[in-house]
């Protein structure tokens, strides 16, 4: 499979088959910890990171990998990758990663990783299973922030908050507060709030895609000969 | 709207929903109007704030899904969800309380699962639980009509203290709020009183308090008997949520009297016969068989008290409410009546087979 066009795993991953809206994949880290955009900054990077580096891995061993043992291999390797990964945020970005606690070890028994390693990577040359990796991820990582940043707005009022677990000192100060004190929406940071966010956010790339559909069926009927539809 | 018979017997459906509608509004009126007697204007700014918020969005939901928005407004099920859903609501919280309130419950809790017969969960309750996980502080702010200096708010002041928090002179908040007694037991009991000395001081030491609930309770039970009068309801509910109530917190009682409070007073505090009788006979959530409305009923009190005695909220009748609901496609699933001339059994197949 030689033909693949990165146009269409930008599309795939991003939108037409996002992990977070289409495949409802990893659903575990992300309703819990889409609470604030940092938190949902950090596991999205470090899930696209896992993603990208473990689907090249498998993508450059996959010659060596007999099928019958192909799923066991695939996921030593993502645990190495991962295992990794922690042992890095552990060292630099401390606070982060004692927030993100459990899940960022458990980015392993993510859903979506081993399924574009077993599904693309196994298959496909090292370099389109990088970009998948990355575009799969980017799609997972979008998601994951645009909950917390629902999420974060409701329910605490604020934008950006703890900004320095990721950014280093000079984001200290980039915490922007939103909403007063008193019309917090606390159910948004608990887990029913996660789950009406990421409803609303599915509900949403529908209507849309409805919507478009409808139209581009409009247009087309409009040169072609008039159907069955238009006549009644 | 009624709702034609479709299969023999045809005999005319006598109650429309408007008509229950204006019987369950009929029967609210004795205890709404005991709750603004006792704790003052503020009950009817809630009511009627929630009524107008709950009227515009389903009506505005309504124009969404494009669907004929007349029939659904005025057959009066919103007036009775919003009005249900208000009077749980604390007589000196803000405005938004009820507003936000009424909003999700309609919006998120009626209109997203398809409107006035589809809901899965009891609108009213949803609204309140809401509002009770999201917002605490607003919602422990209760108070008798006349505080302990013998001032009481007139209709413009709750208003001007409903919208912006603002107080007439003289008037502190703090003389105005009091726990409910659901809360002072909850107080008292953690900080090692006995339950004896906890009642003993709530109904010997003059407080306002200590009668409100009974005169409340005693006004919603004269409603709910009016509806069971009139045909709206059936008995079964309300009597297996009161058993279920008694049993329950007779058991805990009899096992350790000095940190449980006794039957009676379950019975008469809190929410018990207001939610017995308004909210879960809601005929859209409630469970449909005979048999069935036993268990769901039952299922209520029990967790009514569980949740009251061992939960961290002081109330439980609409977690209750909200747990039995979950539990409707279940029990009428294992309940359904025997069909005349067949073994029961036969029509248990169905679904997915």
């Amino acid at each position: 499979m030689s033909d693949v066009s990165y146009r269409e795993l930008t599309v795939q991953g991003l939108w037409k088959n996002n992990p977070g809206l289409v495949q409802i994949l990893g659903m575990c880290p992300m309703m819990a910890i889409s609470n604030t955009v940092v938190n949902a900054m950090g596991l999205a990077l470090a899930t696209i990171l896992t993603m990208v580096v473990s689907n090249g891995l498998a993508s450059a061993i996959r010659h060596w990998v007999r099928p019958e043992v192909r799923l066991p291999v695939f996921v030593m390797v993502v645990a190495s990758v991962v295992t990794v990964i922690e042992l890095l945020m552990n060292a630099y970005l401390n606070t982060l990663y004692h927030v993100l606690g459990i899940f960022l070890p458990l980015i392993v028994t993510n859903c979506i990783v081993i399924a574009r390693v077993e599904g693309f990577a196994a298959r496909n040359r090292v370099l389109p299973a990088l970009y998948d990796g990355l575009m799969m991820g980017l799609g997972f990582g979008l998601v994951l922030v645009c909950l917390g940043i629902i999420r974060e707005i409701l329910g605490f009022g604020t934008l950006l908050a703890n900004a320095q677990q990721l950014f280093g000192p000079v984001a200290a100060n980039w915490t922007l507060h939103i909403l007063p004190e008193q019309a917090h929406f606390l159910l948004a940071i608990l887990p029913p709030g996660a789950f009406m966010a990421l409803a609303v956010l599915i509900a949403a790339k529908q209507g849309f895609e409805q919507r478009r559909a409808a139209q581009l069926a409009q247009k087309s009927q409009s040169h072609a000969v008039p159907s069955l539809a238009s006549v009644q | 709207m009624k709702f034609p018979t479709q299969t023999a017997p045809l005999p005319e459906a006598q109650n429309s929903v408007r008509r229950v509608m204006l019987i369950v509004l009929l029967a609210l009126l004795p205890g709404t109007l005991v709750a603004i007697a006792l704790l003052g204007w503020g009950v009817l700014i809630n009511v009627m704030l929630a009524i107008i918020a709950g009227l515009l969005s389903e009506a505005l939901m309504l124009k969404i899904r494009a669907r004929p928005v007349r029939p659904a407004v005025f057959d009066g099920s919103v007036i009775v969800l919003a009005w249900i859903f208000a009077l749980c609501l604390p007589n000196l919280g803000p405005w938004w309380l009820p507003v936000f309130g009424a909003i999700f419950a309609v919006v998120v809790a009626k209109q997203l699962y398809g409107g006035l017969g589809f809901n899965l969960f009891n609108p009213a309750m949803v609204g309140y639980v809401v509002l009770l996980i999201s917002f605490p502080e607003p919602m422990t702010r209760w108070g008798p009509a006349i505080d302990v200096g013998g001032n009481a708010l007139n209709f413009m002041q709750s208003l001007a203290w409903s919208f912006n928090g603002v107080l007439p002179s003289g008037v502190g908040y703090d003389g105005l709020s009091v726990a409910t007694p659901l809360d002072h037991v909850r107080e008292q009991i953690t900080a090692g009183a006995t339950i004896h000395n906890v009642t003993a001081s709530l109904f010997h030491t003059g407080h306002v308090l200590q009668s409100w609930n009974v005169w409340l309770g005693l006004a919603f039970l004269a409603g709910g008997l009016l509806m069971l009068w009139r045909g709206v309801i059936r008995w079964h509910i309300p009597v297996a949520v009161i058993t279920g109530v008694l049993v329950m917190s007779g058991f805990l009682w009899l096992l350790d009297s000095a940190k449980h409070a006794s039957p009676l007073f379950h019975l008469l505090t809190g929410a018990t016969i207001f939610g017995a009788f308004f909210v879960a006979t809601d005929p859209v959530t409630a469970s449909t068989t005979p048999r069935g409305r036993l268990i769901f009923g039952f299922g209520i009190g029990v967790l009514t008290v569980l949740i009251r005695s061992f939960g961290s909220y002081p109330d439980g009748v609409a977690f209750a409410v909200l747990l039995m609901n979950l539990c409707v496609p279940l029990i009428d699933y294992y309940t359904q009546p025997k069909v005349f001339g067949h073994k029961r059994g036969n029509v248990k197949q169905g679904g997915l087979n």
